[in-house]
């Protein structure tokens, strides 16, 4: 078969690889996207953040680097603690009698107070819990909604905006009388309507895992950019001569789509797939902001910019700061790899 | 007589992240007062580049060596501050470019286009800038100027187009037009119009003109002095006569020759490479085979669109109306008309690109219009098209091997990949292309190689009918011919039918045993080749005929132009 392996000598991804390697700033961008990628591999294992839901430091302990800084909050409930003396009502109590059965059962269970520590590395949230992690757990999940929301959002986009461009006439018309219908309702109204419907209605107890119900809504409201553009691309193409050459040695209509047109108006798609990421990831935070989003037990960048909106104003920043910074970075890299990708798959750029 | 513009020794090079690229070394050339001088070369050879100098509208990465000098009136431009350039841009000088509809900016009307030179240089007031817009779209002789002024380029012809870039090239009375490949773009009965136009327009303003063309008969008819140019060199330059009678540089003499001739024909159309290494031996005349039964036949082809003028009203334009031909193996059906004579829509219906609205079209016994989709699937095997544009018909995003193998998997032709990649090969071997042509992009090939891609994808398949789409409208003169050849080899060695679509008459009576001349959708003359040129019977195939550059034999500019830029003082 080496005559085989001669027409593509490197094949699409070795090819992507050597151009990457030319393109610092992809490269660079791609490392973080990875890094990112590795990080969430070990969150969702386990090895990394599985305690983030642990109260391990006291109520929005210090970082560590601002040891010294005076913590009221954290001084109030270690008081709280030491005087934790109630008076004596067993003479009026009706669950007198019962206490001596539940001391007996508690005596049983082992319960263990840990030692709250004043800093942690990154400082700690209202309940003690170690801003870090969670900004690590919650990368896990803001990615995940915001990768896998833009990546079904773009695979509907592309499939029906590709099918309406293509095929023109009714197919067109129809995709286009779907297309105003959703883009004729405002899309927070269309976001809580999805969101009542998969958190209550009949369909409910099939999402009950949490992050899917928002991938849902999100690419079922967020498809319409695409198709207008993916659309607009294909009637262009499809009159190419390039793409009659096509028809004229017989490849068939899907394959002129896919295998021939697709690959020509792919940078348009990787551009609003890069956009849709960082868009979701923002619509994310809104969402869970207003209590739509990711479940009370999971954590996202979402929640903890939510959160943060008190704490900022009694000064304790790290929370913001910590969600804000991974999320810039991610975003950051994200769109670079992106725009440097576009540029590693057009034959036509070195 | 004394240099209006005169080019010393230029030197330009492109410089890009890895490479520097020498595109024009040493380059000199005068042009003189009232006169036209013509920079004649392939594409690649700096003509453009030398000609933009003049003006400096070149790329970013390009550097001029600081030897160089351009003198206008005692000063080198080549130092000239920026401000002095653009002061001189549009009044002293000014440019007309090979893509009018480009050119022009798409939402501005013509007369506001043309009235903008006008204030800018002039300071003149908007009305009157208006007023002077309409005499020059009369003088450059747009019908109705007045109407015009407020049409919208996309509204005008193309030849109608480069004309209103003429008119907004001479609207400042400039003493030097720049030409770059100015028809190229066009039919060949309107670029004997616009070439027309330009020659009248240089007498009456007593202006110079640098005209830029791929093609050495075009030149012929125009230029007073011509400069041939070769991969950034001159080769040659002299008077226009002594270039036709006595070129010296092979090169020049073999421009003159591959263009092919309407009064002979030759059995190979002779190439530049012939010349480069030494003369060429007289050719035999070219034997065609006999006519026979047809392999493909069109009984009165037919073709309207709809277009809904209203809620309920459609009109109905027709494009093609009852065309009749038949093609016997190994020969050639000839089309010719200008563009907008249907002669591509005869090729889509034929090929089953567009659905026909009438007739038949017979491979064998087989009316291709009326099979299914899945049916016609295994007759796109047998018949095959190459398109006009080598640039747009091939799929940018596919490696050559790619290409070339597609067509092979769809018809399951090639016991396996390996086969397949065997004969693909083949075929680029013998359309004359290096084997690691596989792994590389269509971008990375010329006009002329991407042409010889796209006939091999076509013969992927084996197919015994070719359809030709203008197959060599987009290449220059001198590729033109090696790919005329090409195709004259192919249907020699595989008995071929081809049906040879072109706007050159000059290419078509070269190309094809029997020659249908067509005009708005209909046939208007058929005939042999050789009578058609004799005796032209329809009053549009002599204008076809009058159209074919014929170089100083052509020529009918006066020749006192030739006379007052000679030797004349």
């Amino acid at each position: 078969m080496a005559a085989v392996l001669d027409v593509t000598p490197e094949n699409a991804w070795t090819a992507l690889w050597r151009r990457l390697q030319q393109d610092r700033v992809g490269a660079v961008s791609l490392g973080i996207v990875v890094a990112y990628l590795v990080m969430i591999l070990f969150a969702t294992a386990g090895y990394l953040a599985g305690g983030w839901s642990r109260e391990v430091g006291v109520p929005y302990a210090n970082p560590a680097f601002l040891g010294e800084r005076p913590n009221l909050e954290g001084a109030l409930r270690k008081r709280a603690e030491h005087k934790g003396v109630a008076p004596d009502l067993s003479a009026i109590d009706p669950l007198a009698p019962k206490y001596a059965e539940w001391e007996r059962r508690t005596g049983e269970l082992k319960m263990t107070e840990p030692e709250r520590a004043m800093t942690l590395p990154w400082g700690g949230d209202r309940w003690g819990r170690d801003v870090l992690d969670k900004a690590i757990k919650g990368s896990q999940v803001s990615i995940a909604v915001g990768v896998l929301a833009a990546l079904c959002a773009t695979v509907i986009g592309t499939l029906l905006g590709a099918c309406a461009g293509f095929y023109g006439r009714w197919v067109n018309d129809v995709l286009e009388w779907l297309y105003n219908v959703f883009t004729s309702i405002p899309s927070i109204l269309l976001i809580f309507s999805l969101a009542a419907v998969l958190r209550s209605g009949a369909f409910a107890h099939l999402f009950a895992s949490g992050i899917w119900t928002v991938v849902i809504i999100l690419s079922v409201t967020g498809w319409t950019g695409m198709y207008r553009l993916v659309r607009a691309e294909y009637m262009k193409h499809r009159s190419r001569e390039y793409v009659l050459a096509a028809q004229a040695i017989g490849a068939s209509a899907a394959a002129r789509m896919f295998a021939h047109i697709l690959p020509n108006v792919s940078h348009v798609i990787l551009v609003q797939l890069s956009l849709l990421v960082v868009a979701f990831i923002k619509v994310e935070v809104i969402l869970s902001f207003l209590g739509l989003g990711v479940p009370l037990d999971m954590v996202s960048w979402g929640t903890m910019l939510s959160e943060a909106q008190t704490e900022l104003v009694i000064g304790k920043w790290w929370q913001l700061a910590a969600a804000t910074a991974f999320m810039a970075v991610f975003l950051t890299a994200f769109s670079m790899l992106t725009d440097s990708l576009r540029d590693a798959l057009d034959p036509r750029l070195r | 007589m004394s240099a209006l513009v005169s080019v010393v020794n230029l030197r330009v090079s492109f410089v890009t992240r890895q490479t520097r690229v020498e595109a024009v070394r040493g380059v000199s050339f005068d042009v003189r007062h009232d006169a036209t001088l013509a920079l004649v070369g392939e594409s690649g050879s700096g003509k453009t580049v030398s000609a933009m100098s003049i003006l400096r509208l070149l790329p970013e990465n390009a550097i001029v060596d600081p030897a160089s000098r351009i003198d206008y009136g005692g000063e080198n431009l080549l130092a000239a501050p920026a401000a002095r350039l653009r002061a001189l841009r549009g009044r002293d000088i000014s440019a007309v470019f090979q893509e009018p509809m480009s050119s022009l900016n798409p939402v501005l009307t013509v007369g506001e286009q043309v009235a903008e030179v006008l204030r800018l240089h002039r300071s003149m007031a908007p009305r009157q800038a208006l007023e002077r817009a309409a005499e020059l779209l009369a003088e450059v002789g747009i019908p109705e100027p007045r109407a015009r002024l407020r049409a919208y380029p996309h509204e005008l012809s193309g030849g109608q187009q480069q004309r209103v870039m003429i008119a907004m090239a001479i609207a400042n009375e400039p003493k030097l037009l720049i030409a770059d490949e100015p028809t190229t773009a066009l039919d060949v009965t309107v670029q004997r119009q616009v070439l027309e136009l330009i020659a009248r327009l240089r007498e009456r303003h007593r202006m110079s003109v640098l005209f830029i063309s791929h093609d050495l008969g075009l030149v012929g008819e125009i230029a007073d002095n011509v400069v041939v140019m070769r991969e950034g060199e001159v080769r040659e330059s002299g008077p226009t006569q002594r270039i036709f009678s006595a070129p010296r540089d092979p090169y020049t003499r073999a421009l003159l020759a591959c263009r092919p001739r309407l009064d002979t024909r030759p059995r190979r159309l002779p190439v530049i490479d012939d010349f480069m290494r030494g003369g060429v031996a007289p050719d035999a005349a070219l034997e065609r085979p006999p006519a026979g039964a047809n392999l493909i036949e069109a009984k009165g082809l037919r073709k309207e669109f709809r277009l809904r003028t209203g809620w309920f009203a459609s009109k109905s334009l027709v494009a093609v109306r009852e065309v009749t031909f038949g093609v016997t193996r190994g020969r050639t059906v000839g089309l010719v008309g200008e563009s907008g004579s249907g002669k591509t829509t005869v090729a889509l219906l034929v090929m089953r690109l567009l659905e026909a609205s009438g007739g038949e079209a017979r491979l064998e016994d087989t009316d291709l219009l009326r099979l299914s989709a899945a049916q016609m699937m295994a007759f796109r095997r047998r018949i095959q098209i190459v398109f006009q544009n080598p640039y747009a018909s091939l799929n940018p995003r596919m490696s050559i091997g790619r290409t070339l193998t597609e067509p092979m998997r769809i018809h399951r032709l090639g016991a396996d990949e390996g086969e397949r990649i065997e004969r693909a090969r083949g075929l680029l071997q013998r359309v004359g292309l290096p084997q690691d042509a596989m792994h590389r992009y269509p971008h990375e090939f010329s006009g002329g190689q991407r042409q010889r891609i796209a006939i091999a994808r076509a013969l992927a398949v084996e197919p015994e009918v070719l359809i030709c789409d203008e197959p060599v409208s987009a290449l220059d003169v001198s590729v033109q011919a090696t790919v005329l050849n090409l195709l004259l080899d192919l249907q020699e060695e595989r008995g071929l039918a081809y049906l040879f679509i072109s706007h050159d008459l000059a290419v078509v009576k070269y190309m094809s045993d029997e020659v249908l001349v067509m005009r708005e959708g209909e046939v208007v003359e058929r005939g042999a080749p050789e009578a058609i040129y004799r005796a032209p019977q329809h009053e549009y195939t002599r204008k076809l005929l009058a159209a074919v550059p014929r170089g100083v034999e052509g020529r009918k500019f006066g020749d006192g132009a030739l006379t007052s830029s000679g030797t004349q003082p």
